[in-house]
């Protein structure tokens, strides 16, 4: 599993570059994030991958190339720390949702929201605790399930940050 | 500060690159750009007869001569008919710049007459692609777009112009940017001396060195740096099918073109060496055969501008990444000629000038003429070869003709073979052809064809017609999809699919004839010669000669699939494993 870190420029048609790499050659992407950074014409993409090294290592080549593309980094070559959100909603009492959250260490959940018969749970934790805990709910009658993809970033001075513009004259 | 619309912007910003000529075909979304286009007299419009033909006439011009090829065609049908262009020129990367119509920004996702994702389409086979979101960044963008197309790897550049973009009533103050701003890209440099010095030290070791180069090294414009290094070692040099004419085939040091379709002697070398030198070529698969099997005996060092084609295909030993003209004089600087081990280097020729004799190209050929009444297309080649006393620019379809005219004509200069070597386009040659043309009007340019490939773009006659280009149409008429016939007689028991015309192949003459061309027949191996020099000598005059060939002749040397490079088929009885 390779968890890689992309800036590319927040424009129309980057991501759809990006992803094409990979579906171009057959390959999928397990989990795929991107927002805008504090830097609003940048945006960050983290994604994981399940391939060979030597096919992640000629992908992270061809993604230099993209010109949209700022910076990349492959966050399973480098320490670095990872996380997981989800957002689940279940068909319980608040009651019951209490109890689950209590269960669900080290997953840390939280309930924001309760409407109808339907409370909403909010999960923070690594991949496979995630992992683990939703398949605990798996015997719930009712479940509906969002994850944030795995989130990533390198630690101490492994930056993912831009540099500033080159001006190219020619 | 003259104040332009979108659409006189655009065509003002090519006359600020520098841009002469402009090839395409007008269509609904494109027509304010058209009307732009009549307004001025920098940009010359050239009309084709097909967007297909618009983008491989740019591409044959910009393999000419170094400069950005120029293309602009309308929304939809038009786009869509550039793509096999755009693609031929992605795989070569040549540098272009596509201007592609497209409907109003408004009716954009809405299936509007003429619609298509230019975008989308183009994406895996553009160096990089622009929407035009507003008018006013037209200059801006053409600008990044010339840049991006021709610094680096060179490659093509879509750009994206939506009708309102272009309106002719919405003016603004126009500037050409003098530099942009673009984060992450950046032009190849010099390598880092620690590498230099690991090539230099595999370089003066070598016992058995080849120097393999291809394309990069014509778009690198390195040939002297080439030449330097070769005659400091005295190594042999192959050149790939896109390098021909990076190193003079006629030097002393030249062992001819290696892979699918090279030379016995070329392949054999890269089988025995113990150092191989890959410049501007990226071991792509018909220049390596079987890559488990490849040259397991040598070092490998790999110059290349692209960081993404180093150990693609094949590890190497040292890579050398950046612009191939200043990583070649880090390494000259560097190398010590009293270190090159010459003695060796001596042998090592001597084994290659042995092979040379026991299989080179024109062992079978001389063999073969005695017994032969018929044409052979190789018999063509050389005397094109001579007629145009090897100074000709030759473009080429794809098919057999295309390996006869790489093995047989003698590229001494860079710059002077056009072929799709990348994704193999017939229906590539008379249209590059054009372009080159067009660039070097008092040269010979000369398209050397297969009855097959030239009738992919055959419309393009009318375009000759029209602009008096008068480029020579050599066709090796075989009489059949001749490339295919040969793959069918060694793999497929002669079960002749689909390869056949059964008789409905045009009078080639009467159909040049009719553009106001010259056509000519040759079938008699005893006139050829001479109907050749007429042919060239014919200065402005394009003359499509059509030279009937022995339809049963194949192509050889030839590799054998999933062997190693020493594994040929040197005729249709002789074979080395
Ligand atoms: C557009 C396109 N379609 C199909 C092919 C596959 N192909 C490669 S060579 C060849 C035969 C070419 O015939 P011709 O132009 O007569 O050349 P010959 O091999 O007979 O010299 C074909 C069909 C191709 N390269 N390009
Ligand atoms: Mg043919």
């Amino acid at each position: 599993m390779s968890h890689i870190s992309i800036l590319m420029e927040n424009q129309p048609g980057a991501l759809s570059r990006v992803v094409g790499l990979f579906s171009q050659r057959g390959y999928n992407i397990d989990s795929l994030s991107v927002a805008p950074t504090n830097d609003s014409s940048l945006s960050r993409l983290t994604m994981v991958v399940k391939e060979e090294e030597s096919v992640i290592s000629q992908i992270l080549k061809q993604l230099n190339k993209v010109i949209d593309v700022v910076e990349v980094q492959n966050l399973s070559d480098i320490e670095s720390v990872s996380l997981e959100i989800a957002i689940v909603k279940l068909k319980i009492t608040e009651k019951e949702a209490k109890k689950i959250i209590e269960s669900a260490f080290p997953v840390v959940g939280e309930i924001i929201n309760h409407k109808d018969a339907f409370v909403m749970i909010k999960l923070i934790g690594s991949n496979h605790e995630v992992d683990d805990f939703l398949l605990s709910l798996n015997k719930q009658k009712f479940l509906e399930v969002t994850r944030s993809g795995l989130l990533g970033m390198g630690t101490g001075e492994n930056f993912l940050i831009s540099e500033s513009e080159t001006t190219i004259e020619y | 500060m003259k104040k332009e619309s979108g659409g006189s912007a655009l065509i003002r910003a090519l006359a600020d690159e520098n841009v002469d000529l402009l090839f395409g075909y007008p269509g609904g979304a494109a027509l304010h750009i058209y009307d732009a286009i009549y307004q001025q007299d920098k940009v010359q419009h050239i009309l084709v007869r097909h967007e297909q033909a618009a983008v491989h006439a740019a591409d044959g011009y910009a393999r000419a001569t170094g400069k950005v090829g120029t293309v602009l065609v309308t929304s939809g049908p038009g786009a869509t008919n550039a793509i096999t262009g755009i693609a031929t020129a992605y795989m070569d990367s040549i540098p272009l710049v596509v201007i592609s119509g497209q409907v109003a920004s408004h009716l954009i996702g809405t299936d509007a007459f003429q619609e298509t994702d230019m975008m989308g389409i183009s994406r895996p086979i553009v160096k990089h692609s622009f929407l035009i979101q507003s008018p006013e960044e037209i200059p801006e963008v053409v600008k990044k777009a010339f840049i991006i197309a021709k610094t680096g790897k060179p490659g093509p550049v879509v750009i994206d112009v939506p009708k309102d973009m272009t309106d002719p009533n919405h003016l603004f103050d126009y500037q050409y940017p003098k530099d942009i701003k673009m984060r992450s890209y950046s032009a190849p440099s010099e390598e880092e001396e620690s590498n230099v010095d690991e090539a230099v030290s595999l370089l003066e070791k070598a016992k058995k060195p080849v120097l393999y180069a291809g394309g990069g090294i014509i778009q690198g414009n390195a040939s002297e740096e080439l030449k330097k290094l070769a005659k400091i070692m005295n190594a042999p040099v192959t050149n790939t099918l896109m390098g021909l004419g990076a190193f003079p085939a006629t030097h002393e040091n030249f062992i001819g073109m290696l892979g699918m379709h090279g030379t016995y002697e070329a392949n054999m070398a890269m089988h025995e060496a113990d150092l191989i030198f890959a410049l501007g070529s990226r071991f792509d698969d018909r220049t390596t055969n079987n890559p488990k099997k490849y040259s397991l005996n040598a070092k490998k060092i790999h110059l290349d501008c692209d960081y993404g084609s180093i150990e693609k295909i094949i590890n190497v030993d040292v890579s050398l990444n950046g612009d191939a003209k200043k990583i070649l004089n880090q390494i000259l600087n560097k190398i010590d000629p009293k270190n090159i081990d010459k003695a060796s280097i001596d042998l090592w020729n001597n084994e290659i000038l042995s092979w040379r004799e026991t299989h080179g190209l024109n062992h079978d050929l001389l063999d073969k003429k005695f017994h032969q009444k018929q044409i052979l297309p190789q018999q063509v080649i050389q005397s094109l070869y001579k007629s145009t006393n090897g100074k000709a620019f030759i473009t080429s379809d794809v098919g057999q003709h295309q390996m006869f005219a790489a093995q047989y004509y003698k590229f001494d200069e860079p710059r002077k073979w056009i072929n799709s070597g990348g994704l193999g386009t017939m229906g590539f040659g008379l249209p590059s052809a054009m372009g080159v043309k067009f660039a070097f009007p008092d040269e010979d340019v000369v398209c050397v064809t297969g009855e097959g490939s030239i009738q992919m773009c055959i419309q393009e006659l009318s375009t000759c017609m029209q602009y008096g280009l008068p480029v020579k149409i050599i066709n090796l008429n075989n009489r059949a999809l001749g490339m295919v016939k040969q793959w069918q007689d060694m793999q497929y028991g002669g079960r002749y699919s689909s390869i056949l015309y059964e008789d409905s192949l045009p009078d080639f003459v009467k159909l040049a004839e009719s553009y106001g061309h010259v056509g000519m027949k040759v079938e008699d191996i005893s006139e050829l010669e001479e109907r050749m020099d007429e042919c060239i000598s014919m200065k402005d005059k394009l003359v499509f000669m059509d030279v009937y060939v022995d339809p049963d002749e194949h192509v050889y040397p030839m590799l054998e699939a999933g062997g190693n490079m020493s594994e040929m088929r040197v005729s249709k009885t002789k074979k080395t494993f």
